[in-house]
């Protein structure tokens, strides 16, 4: 097992190389450079300047150049100054962003799991049941709604309409005035519309992939052996079906863990959240090569690390996986 | 300057004089606050409240040197002042951190008097010394700096005293004593011997400007309060704070639900969201002229446009008015020229482009482009006369431009087709390497009349800005002489001039400037609606005892 796990690891190194090199590629042969920000269509910038500004971040070194640059940075565990003006360093700036997004989507998978286990166990259970039939229009009205037109709705309804929920941002003006308790609701408030919403729309997918392998389990033969020896559906349902039926689930939420740092930019815009996706939008039409590269190289390694904790949840879920 | 900037697009920044404005609408007079018509004693000025403004993107660094984004100037515009700035009806220089200056020798020679009264907000004292040392800044070549051509025209600089300075130019240069605003006015005892471009001065900055900084919370609000020491008096309202919120309709939700006291409404929200009762007794709205116009440009070394007659046909097929009714809804002007209606350096003479598709197709014809098969393009020497018109991504109000014009255009025989372009590749790979037929554009510019940057024939070159290509050498003398000139009635005559040949020449077609619409919550009073906007005076705004609605600790 340890040695497994070694392998894995040791596996990451050229692959994280290799995905690296590849972003830093793409994004230097993007058009435009971060110099343009500043001095494309500004009659008081001369030439001059701009040649200096090149200079300064080392954009006029050929791009292996500035690829070595940047690797030897990171090996010491550095991610670099934003190219930004308010030359902040790139840890900072994630730092900042990350908590944010990473709150925002462990609730919204939280949510989710919550409510599309149960919705999709039930409506295996009972299949096409009317129950069945509500939560399959239900959830695929969610699915196929854009999600910034409903939050523009919600906003309106809760919002402006009823006034009881915040329609913005994550905290009040007056958060700092607030007792404790207070500052505990303000935030709880504010995180209603955003994480909701993002559940509304999340919640298809999951709840389908539930209700389809929990349909799959309970035809097979063992739960018709469990049931002959006369045990309670519940039983049944929740001891025998539903943990084979987690399997496809469990690979899901592997794949989800990178999704966990990444937001979602149109959310985030619309609620004025200052989450990973603007940040990252932001620093990419600013061709802000650190900020790009760091949250690349961030996202690629939590892709792998996803993998490698989905495949260790099988071992620990499967048993026939264990023998090997 | 808070909340003029508006929906004018990615293009430029206004510089040290800032903010938009322009000529006042007498139909647009504001209602008045409904609890001071009823009980005028309410209308006292009093200190305290909070006004808070909304803000598409947050700022980068304030020192306005290093800044190169509108929200960035526009924060550091409460921290920072000039030693002049233009006043509220645009047409001259008043004094603010000098308290008079002396133009010698035909503007060779400018003497600038400090005014001895100024503290920066640590209690140390402003002096002479500290724009000496903002003067030398910008011009160091290790600074990182797109402003720094102003000064560099400045041979010597002569420090008389603690107040008083001297700058000896080279040659005359009239656009120099507008750069002598907030650009150069940093603190000397906080900065000597820091390497500006990694100081972290610009995140919380020390200034002697209306407002202190209080707090900075990234991407999310930005925080000042009043300066109970500002030279110029204290101001009433207590803070000011920008909440960045990226999305328009967000922000007006939350103005709505009075998160916010401030912001530019979009034409549509203008005309057609805010006209209930509710907002006319909670708020007030404004529309004055803006500092930017949007334009249709022509790559003169293509053959087709190279002639005067096909550009003239063009600008007599396209309706401006149309444009700004659908485009803007009406909240706009069509535009003739490239300088700002309502302000004195406009020339008034010049007559309307009228839309006129007969006189238009006539002017093609005499330049050889007639329907010779009948085909509905018009061709010359059998090729059909269709070209493409260029747009950068993200501006609506663009494209809605484009297809109007390609619609008109259509109407007198032209084949016209739109394509938008992403910024970055719109800028380098078409604009930069000549790569266009006609693009559609926008230029939001500096208070000083000189243009020499967009129309000199010798700033044709890789990345400037004369990219259309266009050479008149009657234009590059007056453009030359109108740099050099300090008397304002020779400089209007030249500038005058200039305007009457870019409209003989129409090396673009002007089409429209838009207005500001910001809007405003009726509990603050003292607003004067200016050429220059609303926010000229923002010291000055203040709400009544009665009214406030913030109570603010601390």
């Amino acid at each position: 097992m340890l040695s497994y796990l070694a392998k894995r690891l040791a596996g990451f190194v050229p692959l994280l190389l290799g995905i690296s090199f590849v972003s830093f590629m793409v994004m230097a042969m993007a058009p435009g450079s971060p110099v343009d920000l500043m001095t494309d269509m500004n009659p008081k910038a001369s030439p001059e300047a701009r040649v200096q500004l090149e200079k300064y971040y080392g954009l006029d070194q050929p791009l292996h150049v500035q690829y070595r640059l940047w690797l030897g940075r990171i090996v010491h565990g550095d991610l670099g100054t934003s190219f930004s003006r308010d030359r902040r360093p790139v840890l900072d700036k994630i730092l900042e962003a990350l908590p944010i997004t990473l709150m925002i989507n462990v609730l919204d998978l939280a949510l989710i799991l919550m409510l599309a286990i149960p919705i999709g166990i039930y409506s295996a259970a009972r299949q096409y049941s009317l129950v069945d039939r509500i939560t399959t229009v239900f959830v695929f009205i969610g699915f196929a709604m854009p999600s910034f037109w409903i939050a523009l709705l919600a906003m309106m309804f809760f919002g402006e309409h009823l006034g009881w929920l915040p329609i913005s941002g994550l905290r009040s003006l007056d958060y700092d005035s607030m007792t404790t308790l207070g500052k505990v609701g303000d935030r709880i408030a504010h995180l209603i519309l955003p994480v909701g919403i993002a559940a509304v729309t999340g919640l298809a997918g999951m709840s389908r992939y539930m209700r389809s392998s929990m349909l799959e389990v309970l035809r097979q033969d063992y739960v018709q052996t469990a049931r002959a020896k006369g045990l309670s559906e519940r039983v049944v349902l929740m001891r025998h079906a539903l943990r084979n039926a987690l399997l496809p689930v469990v690979t899901l939420l592997g794949l989800s863990i990178p999704g966990l740092i990444g937001g979602a930019v149109i959310a985030e815009t619309i609620f004025a959240i200052p989450g990973m996706g603007r940040l990252f939008y932001t620093s990419v039409l600013a061709r802000d090569y650190p900020v790009v590269m760091g949250i690349t190289l961030i996202g690629a390694l939590l892709t792998l690390v996803g993998n490698l904790l989905a495949d260790l949840m099988y071992v620990a879920v499967d048993p026939r996986l264990r023998k090997r | 300057m808070p909340a003029d900037r508006l929906v004018v697009g990615a293009l430029a920044l206004l510089l040290a004089a800032g903010c938009a404005g322009g000529g006042t609408d007498p139909e647009e007079a504001p209602p008045l606050a409904s609890n001071a018509a009823r009980n005028p004693q309410d209308d006292k000025p009093a200190y305290g409240d909070a006004i808070v403004f909304g803000t598409i993107g947050d700022a980068s660094t304030l020192i306005p040197m290093l800044a190169s984004d509108s929200a960035s100037h526009e924060y550091a515009g409460n921290i920072f002042d000039g030693l002049l700035t233009y006043d509220k009806t645009l047409s001259t220089l008043e004094p603010r951190l000098a308290e008079r200056w002396e133009v010698e020798d035909g503007g060779q020679r400018i003497t600038f008097h400090l005014r001895r009264d100024v503290k920066w907000t640590d209690g140390k004292p402003f002096t002479a010394r500290d724009v000496q040392f903002g003067f030398n800044l910008i011009r160091d070549p290790s600074t990182l700096t797109a402003y720094a051509e102003d000064y560099k025209q400045v041979q010597t600089f002569e420090l008389i005293d603690d107040w008083t300075f001297r700058v000896v130019y080279e040659k005359p240069f009239a656009p120099a004593l507008s750069s002598w605003g907030s650009m150069v006015v940093l603190p000397r005892h906080l900065l000597e011997g820091k390497n500006i471009n990694e100081s972290d001065f610009g995140q919380h900055p020390v200034g002697l400007g209306a407002h202190v900084f209080e707090d900075w919370e990234r991407n999310t609000r930005f925080t000042l309060r009043a300066n109970p020491t500002y030279y110029r008096g204290r101001p009433w309202i207590e803070r000011v704070v920008y909440r960045v919120i990226p999305d328009e309709a967000t922000q007006f939700l939350e103005l709505k639900s009075g998160g916010l006291d401030m912001m530019g409404l979009t034409p549509l929200q203008y005309t057609r969201q805010t006209s209930t009762p509710v907002f006319a007794q909670d708020f007030r709205k404004y529309r004055y002229v803006s500092n930017a116009y949007t334009y249709m440009g022509y790559n003169l070394s293509d053959p087709r446009f190279a002639d005067v007659r096909v550009r003239r046909a063009f600008s007599h097929a396209i309706n401006k008015q149309e444009i700004v009714d659908a485009v803007l809804m009406g909240l706009g002007k069509p535009a003739e020229g490239p300088y700002r209606p309502g302000t004195a350096w406009l020339n008034k003479d010049l007559p309307a482009y009228t839309w006129d598709p007969a006189k238009s197709r006539a002017l093609l014809a005499e330049a050889g482009w007639t329907d010779t098969d009948g085909d509905g393009v018009v061709d010359k020497d059998g090729v059909p006369f269709s070209f493409r018109i260029l747009t950068n991504q993200g501006n609506d109000q663009r494209l809605k431009t484009a297809t109007i014009i390609q619609k008109r255009l259509r109407d007198v025989g032209v084949d016209a087709s739109v394509r938008v372009l992403e910024w970055s590749a719109f800028i380098n790979d078409f604009i930069d390497k000549r790569k266009f037929e006609a693009i559609v554009l926008g230029w939001s510019l500096s208070l000083d009349p000189d243009q020499y940057d967009i129309w000199h024939s010798s700033k044709t070159g890789y990345k400037q800005f004369n990219f259309v290509g266009y050479n008149n050498p009657e234009v590059d003398e007056l453009l030359e002489k109108g740099r050099r000139t300090f008397d304002e009635a020779e400089r209007k005559r030249i500038y005058d001039r200039i305007q009457m040949i870019l409209y003989e020449d129409q090396p673009y077609t002007f089409l429209y400037v838009p207005e500001a619409t910001p809007i405003l919550a009726s509990r603050f009073h003292g607003i004067e609606e200016q050429p220059a906007g609303i926010s000229w005076n923002f010291p000055l705004w203040y709400v009544p005892a009665g009214q406030q609605k913030y109570t603010i600790t601390k």
